[in-house]
């Protein structure tokens, strides 16, 4: 077989400073090291055109694996930390998977048995020259908010196409973070820009503290970071944030509303602060850095770097080389229209010169007959100087089929003989800026609300 | 405080909210002349149902929705604790 014209990701590792390393919690690994090293003990050649599921505990495990594998194996899939072995069968029959790399024993499943298990450990072994004969296909799973995930199918180029198109060394200094765990898109895209642009990368660790996990960014030099707005919100509230001072923050996967992007700058007055729009099925849309809810609307239509975008039907469709090339297995759904556009299922609306998310096609209320979206109650309640955090949601209702409810955390510190008086301020609030059925029936005061796996408020009940 | 009391001073925070002018409050007042529209009954619903922890609508199966204050009244009264 010819060559790939793609360059397979172990040619960036030599690139930039020499002192490049990915570290967890446990592990710096060197990514001078690993371009001669292997972490396959040297079965590396072995993988040659195999369809290799890699499913590891450690987030570091895998992305040893992926920078080992991209242009030797014909394709990647990238099993999340929720991972559930019992999907193993599934997988492996929809993706054709042959190989099987984990830290785990996995003896016990029968899809196993079908399948080359290879373990995986820090970079030891010395290896001979190796080739790039393959453009590995890349392969994620979706977050499955809405029914079973999907298994979409990437090229490597696709994945970097907003990493080359901003120019990739322009952060060749940067040390990366995200706060997403690196088999979901938001974060292999900061792996991508970690390997690639020529950086290190802090990896983040399950069960983890937010001070310890602030505490080790600071530690391993982070100044670019990346997370949903959820997770910034978070940090926001754990008041670990005084400690940090990153040069460059990045939010992605769900609305950054005004509120959370004032609070970040607040929070870290000399960092830049971007947020994009993207999705595993999507890729990388665009990003924004003026600090503003929202994208401008002259990015709609094609743009310089190949991305054309267009709202049908109030949602968000785009069409690009990053996007995923398709849903893999057998029965799979097409992943684009005729056209080649990607329905995001992201309703936008226009507002003056500026477009502005209001929530997902799936999530709206229904209020006898009436609409609203609950992202667009949470941007108004969030506004209020002592919210932290919000979640509006549907309640059944006899009268008018469903409500809209408001579940809110408050800043911390704030004495519950206050509570009335924020209530009422932010109902005149919420009636001042949003049609009357659109305003919380009844709000809440929680002390915490769930985040999924990956970085999103649940609207398990949206 | 009673059920009544309870429900009445609900009614005067949701009009007050919703900008209504409530008549006096009355068992005879036909719930049409209260102001309130289905939006403002589904929010007092709600938090009567966090108040008193029922909601007569839902769980009775005949489920007449009351023409009168009197009648609404009495369907939280009504059912059993």
């Amino acid at each position: 077989m010819s060559p790939p014209d793609t360059i397979a990701l172990r040619h960036y590792l030599g690139e930039g400073r020499k002192d490049r390393t990915i570290s967890d919690a446990r592990h710096s690994v060197s990514l001078a090291d690993m371009i001669e090293r292997s972490c396959l003990a040297g079965r590396c050649s072995e993988l040659s055109g195999r369809s290799v599921l890699i499913a590891t505990s450690r987030q570091l495990f895998s992305a040893l694996a992926m920078i080992e594998l991209d242009g030797v194996a014909r394709r990647l899939l990238l099993c999340p930390p929720d991972f559930g072995w019992e999907r193993l069968q599934v997988l492996v029959e929809q993706a054709g998977i042959d190989t099987i790399i984990t830290d785990q024993p996995i003896s016990g499943h029968c899809a196993a048995g079908r399948c080359t298990v290879i373990g995986i450990d820090l970079p030891e072994r010395r290896i001979a020259e190796r080739t790039t004969d393959h453009a590995t296909e890349w392969l994620m799973l979706t977050s499955g908010t809405s029914g079973l995930p999907k298994i979409v199918r990437h090229t490597l180029d696709g994945l970097a196409g907003a990493i080359i198109a901003e120019g990739p060394t322009r952060h060749s200094d940067a040390t990366w973070a995200t706060f997403y765990d690196i088999r979901r898109y938001g974060g292999l895209q900061i792996l991508l820009r970690a390997v690639i642009g020529g950086g290190s990368m802090v990896l983040s660790e399950p069960g983890e503290t937010i001070a310890a996990h602030v505490a080790r960014l600071q530690a391993g030099g982070v100044t670019h970071i990346s997370g949903t707005p959820s997770h910034w919100r978070k940090l926001l509230m754990s008041g670990a944030a005084a400690d940090f001072s990153p040069r460059y923050i990045r939010l992605s996967g769900e609305i950054a509303d005004q509120a959370v992007l004032d609070g970040l700058a607040q929070a870290f007055p000399h960092a830049s602060i971007g947020h994009a729009y993207a999705s595993t099925e999507a890729g990388v849309g665009f990003s924004v850095d003026d600090g503003r809810e929202g994208f401008p609307a002259h990015l709609i239509g094609r743009n310089r770097d190949g991305v054309e975008m267009k709202v049908v039907e109030g949602s968000l469709r785009i069409r690009s080389k990053r996007t995923a090339r398709a849903y893999v297995g057998a029965d799979a759904p097409p992943l684009a229209d005729a056209e080649g556009f990607v329905d995001t299922g992201d309703i936008v609306e226009l507002r003056g010169e500026r477009y502005h998310f209001v929530g997902r096609r799936g999530g709206i209320i229904n209020i006898g007959g009436l609409k609203v979206h609950p992202e667009e109650v949470e941007a108004v309640i969030n506004r209020h100087a002592c919210v932290q955090m919000s979640r509006a949601r549907s309640r059944r209702s006899p009268i008018t089929g469903a409500i809209v409810v408001a579940d809110v955390i408050l800043t911390g510190g704030i004495d519950e003989k206050r509570h009335e008086t924020i209530r009422s301020e932010i109902l005149s609030q919420c009636k001042d800026s949003l049609a009357a059925w659109k305003v919380p029936a009844v709000i809440r005061f929680v002390e915490r609300l769930e985040v999924t796996a990956a970085g999103k408020l649940a609207r398990t009940d949206a | 405080m009673s059920v009544r009391t309870k429900i009445f001073s609900a009614m005067k925070q949701i009009a007050e909210e919703q900008k209504v002018t409530l008549p006096p409050l009355q068992d005879d007042l036909s719930l049409n002349e209260t102001g309130f529209d289905s939006l403002a009954f589904a929010i007092l619903v709600a938090r009567l149902e966090d108040e008193l922890g029922i909601d007569p609508f839902t769980i009775a199966e005949d489920a007449t929705f009351p023409s009168t204050l009197g009648e609404l009244v009495r369907a939280y009264e009504n059912v059993p604790a």
